[in-house]
């Protein structure tokens, strides 16, 4: 057997949204509810009950006509890094069901190890994750369109988004039979991105400068949410509009957006 | 003798009975536990039909070409029912299992519903291509020496998880001999941390969990 360490080198997957582009539309969230098998209810009016590991906010200036402008801003799990992986939620977890892989920088998340104590939803600023107050109710014979690569969560459980983490090890399994040992951008892509009619979100390996994620955080007017907690995040954000950026953490009156962050 | 005597030596007595219940209880509790509850706790189930890996193994190269890859990646597993009938159109020898194999499910078309020894809980992720591809082991390692088997065992399911019992094993007392005894997640984690497979979580300075999950 051979020693198969050291065969990739580390990564640090995440996304970049250009929330310019951003039509509001919520085929992310459509797709996201497809791809990984998440349990809606016959009624999803009420929004605090519902799961959406993607969810598109509707952020508006609050400003009369002629002035008045929006902007929708997808939210995904933000996978932060923290400090050497020691993101919000991964810190106060105490059963190790969430945990920061340095091997991809995917925050996971293990259903089966669970108990529903809901620390990390108190502890995550994004509100990314979701407590799952019923057993899944599918509509009858869905149950048979339910993907296999993503388990079904139980009542009692967190789950969040795992920047479809399933897609990463089928394209894995495809690079060891085809006898690579490393997956291409576009092998691995997860489904919102796909999804998105207007390209808002672009998603590939934050360390890798020939992936477009590299250049595209790097953009002046790229920012990440609540940047200033620490949190590291791996969601970053694009607007040419400064109300925008601003509306992304919380500053004072005289700060400016970006100049207190440190870029990463 | 005196009074006193008597009352002592008949503590002492009866002191024997007692000893002699506690072993009893003790033997029938251990008896119970450790082979009646096993016992009770597996149903056995037969395979459709029986199938012989040695008198298969003859006629191909190797364990791959009946298990093989897909283009994607995926494994195929147990053969399905279309690449069996290229030889298996008509009976072939004179066995009951070949006319029941031919007769109830290649002439109607009807795939084997074969019960899989090693199948793993829902929230498992299992690459076969990480492990032969890109570790290469052996089937062996984790299969066992099924390649030269010439029948097919009982398949044994626990009736209160629903799994196979290869997963946890055969040795109630979790003794292990050989690599492929077991199929539970130390097991699968005492070779990731030998073979420093994907250390990298955070948390544990081990595996981390989305390697083998899902």
């Amino acid at each position: 057997m051979k020693k198969a360490a050291d065969h990739t080198k580390p990564k640090r997957y995440g996304m970049v949204i250009d929330l310019d582009k951003c039509t509001g539309c919520g085929a992310c969230m459509v797709a996201c509810f497809a791809e990984n098998n998440i349990p809606f209810k016959k009624d999803e009016s009420e929004k605090l009950l519902s799961i959406t590991w993607m969810r598109v906010y509707k952020l508006s200036n609050k400003k009369k006509y002629p002035d008045t402008d929006i902007c929708y801003l997808p939210r995904p799990c933000m996978h932060c890094e923290g400090h050497e992986g020691h993101s919000p939620c991964v810190s106060v977890c105490p059963a190790t069901v969430t945990d920061y892989s340095t091997e991809t920088g995917i925050v996971s998340q293990i259903y089966t190890r669970c108990f529903g104590c809901r620390y990390c939803m108190a502890a995550c600023p994004y509100h990314a994750r979701y407590f799952n107050w019923w057993d899944p109710v599918w509509p009858k014979g869905m149950e048979k369109m339910l993907s296999p690569d993503v388990s079904v969560r139980m009542r009692g459980v967190v789950e969040k988004c795992s920047f479809c983490y399933h897609r990463y090890q089928r394209a894995k399994d495809k690079a060891y039979v085809e006898g690579r040992t490393d997956v291409e951008e576009e092998e691995y892509q997860t489904a919102c991105t796909q999804a998105c009619p207007a390209r808002a979100i672009t998603f590939g390996d934050l360390n890798n400068p020939k992936h477009k994620v590299y250049e595209l955080k790097q953009d002046p007017h790229a920012f990440r949410l609540l940047e200033r907690l620490g949190t590291n995040p791996k969601v970053y954000y694009v607007s040419s509009r400064e109300w925008v950026r601003k509306s992304g953490d919380n500053y004072l009156k005289h700060e400016e957006p970006g100049h207190i962050a440190t870029k990463h | 003798m005196s009074a006193l005597e008597e009352k002592t030596k008949a503590v002492s007595d009866g002191g024997g009975f007692p000893t002699l219940f506690f072993i009893i209880g003790l033997s029938l509790s251990l008896i119970v536990g450790w082979i009646i509850f096993p016992k009770l706790l597996y149903s056995k189930k037969q395979q459709p039909f029986d199938f012989n890996h040695v008198l298969h193994n003859e006629m191909v190269e190797d364990c791959q070409s009946c298990h093989f890859f897909r283009e994607d990646g995926s494994f195929a597993g147990v053969p399905k029912l279309a690449q069996c009938v290229d030889c298996h159109m008509d009976i072939q020898g004179d066995t009951e299992d070949e006319a029941i194999f031919v007769n109830e499910y290649v002439i109607p078309g009807r795939e084997v519903p074969w019960l899989v020894y090693s199948e793993q809980p829902d929230c498992v992720f299992f690459s076969h291509a990480a492990h032969v591809k890109a570790g290469g082991m052996d089937c062996k390692t984790c299969h066992g020496p099924i390649g030269q088997s010439t029948s097919l065992k009982p398949y044994e399911e626990n009736r209160i998880t629903g799994y196979s019992r290869d997963i946890w094993g055969y040795n109630i007392a979790g003794i292990k001999k050989n690599t492929w005894d077991r199929m539970k997640m130390d097991d699968c984690s005492e070779c990731h941390v030998q073979m420093d497979v994907n250390q990298t979580s955070v948390q544990t300075e081990k595996g981390a969990c989305f390697v083998c999950h899902k």
